[in-house]
């Protein structure tokens, strides 16, 4: 676990993902290969703005042993602005969701390996302030 | 005057607050105590929960992100990281390694946790601004943060709060000028905690005169003596803020109106955040300073010392989004119960 968590600790603790720029996709988790242009992917890192919309949600009440102190927690799928889709959890009240709902990544804690153990930090997503 | 930094000030400042407070009255009910009272005396009347996923790390990275987007630099240009706090996340492991991996700064940077009670936060500006004078760095990132807890049915408990801020230190697109800075220190055992307890002990009372009171008029005075500045010459003062009362007392002792301290005392409703403090105090002051205003700001930390500074405003803060700001954040807010609060700082153990 954690050798694995310490090499994408970058693009876990921000939203950076690649650009295809032969044809213009974004990726997030990052891709060295655009699926789409094969051969002709031409892959850069970008800085994605963090903002996006809900596109379903669930509220998880039955947790793993160690998330027992956060339930109920939302679980999202959340298209950001750039066109990425990705599952998080959106530290918000249950009530608080609804599809179309606006986002905004934030860092937070992930968990942690009891209490002698690293702790986790990565990308979760809040509520954005609606316009 | 002793020594005068020139050009050397805050380019860019940033705040975090987590969203969920506790009302001193429920925090009374669970411990029999009247709250009338408690808020009296106190001069807090609710303060700011940290989430379950929120930790100091967590709230330097926030304030930290928000100081580098509105400055608009590359964050590779930051050559120092400092994180004062008295609630690190990691006994041994720092959180300004952390902080610098969120914010992509890179490997090319000087780093590491300060602790100083209360005003860590200000040991860091001060070590930002002078390897920036040195030309060490272009830039230093300073940062108070903490979600620090009292014990339950302590007094510290309707008061110890989560909160922070972090400054951006350099010399290029200062925003407010640090014109002098100087520190009054002696060994004073008013609040500790051992290492390996999860809650500090104090000496009650004497965490008063002897304390808070000698160090923060002590090093404002001496600051004042060493420039020569008297209390009408700024527009704002903001002293540490363990509660309401003290810093309102402070400013009293020192000649400080009501006017000069209102905005910055933020206490009453997010309670201590210990080493973002006096900061956010600092910063709710930059959110409405003009260009040519003072500040004059005194952190306090047990042990004891405090850090006193003379800022001016330059014209550049006009150009600075300082949206939102620190008491758009502070009303921005989710009650919570005791239950609720004593899960979230986990003052309930899993087995
Ligand atoms: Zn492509």
């Amino acid at each position: 676990m954690l050798p694995r968590f310490w090499r994408k600790i970058r693009y876990r603790y921000d939203l950076i993902g690649t650009r295809c720029n032969t044809c213009g996709r974004n990726y997030y988790p990052p891709r060295n290969f655009c699926p789409v242009c094969r051969r002709r992917s031409s892959i850069e890192e970008v800085q994605l703005s963090g903002y996006g919309t809900v596109l379903s949600y669930s509220i998880v009440h039955d947790t793993p042993v160690g998330l027992k102190m956060e339930k109920p927690y939302v679980v999202a799928l959340i298209q950001l602005d750039e066109g990425p889709i990705i599952t998080s959890q959106l530290a918000c009240e249950p009530e608080e969701v609804h599809d179309g709902m606006r986002v905004k990544a934030v860092f937070r804690k992930y968990g942690e390996d009891g209490e002698d153990g690293i702790i986790y930090y990565g990308t979760k997503f809040i509520p954005a302030e609606e316009a | 005057m002793k020594e005068v930094f020139e050009l050397v000030g805050i380019v860019s400042y940033g705040t975090y607050i987590p969203r969920y407070r506790i009302k001193a009255e429920d925090i009374a009910r669970i411990w029999g105590e009247n709250a009338d009272v408690i808020k009296g005396g106190l001069g807090v009347l609710e303060k700011s929960v940290p989430d379950l996923d929120e930790d100091t790390a967590t709230i330097s990275v926030e304030a930290a992100r928000e100081a580098v987007r509105r400055a608009g630099i590359n964050p590779k240009n930051i050559g120092a990281i400092f994180v004062g706090s008295e609630s690190h996340p990691y006994a041994v492991k720092p959180t300004a390694t952390i902080v610098g991996e969120a914010l992509d700064v890179g490997n090319d940077f000087f780093a590491a946790d300060l602790e100083f009670a209360c005003k860590a936060g200000t040991a860091g500006i001060q070590n930002c601004m002078a390897m920036v004078e040195a030309g060490m760095i272009k830039y230093g990132l300073a940062i108070g943060s903490d979600t620090s807890q009292g014990a339950p049915g302590d007094p510290l408990e309707y008061s110890a709060a989560a909160g922070g801020a972090a400054f951006l230190v350099g010399n290029d697109g200062v925003i407010a000028e640090i014109e002098h800075t100087c520190s009054f220190t002696s060994d004073t055992p008013d609040f500790w905690r051992r290492e390996g307890r999860p809650y500090p002990s104090h000496g009650g009372r004497f965490t008063g005169q002897p304390a808070y009171f000698r160090h923060v008029v002590s090093a404002a005075k001496m600051l004042m003596e060493e420039t020569g500045l008297k209390p009408e010459d700024f527009n704002y003062a903001v002293f540490h803020q363990p509660n309401g009362k003290f810093p309102v007392r402070a400013a009293r002792m020192l000649g400080f109106s009501k006017e000069q301290i209102e905005q910055g005392l933020v206490v009453r409703y997010v309670g201590n955040t210990y080493s973002g403090s006096s900061l956010l105090g600092f910063a709710a002051i930059l959110d409405v300073a003009k260009p040519g205003d003072r500040i004059l700001l005194v952190s306090f930390g047990s042990g004891a010392g405090s850090d006193a500074f003379s800022i001016t405003v330059t014209d550049a803060i006009e150009n600075l989004n300082r949206n939102p700001g620190v008491w758009d954040k502070i009303s921005k807010k989710v009650y919570i119960d005791y239950g609720t609060y004593a899960k979230f700082r986990r003052k309930i153990r899993m087995r």
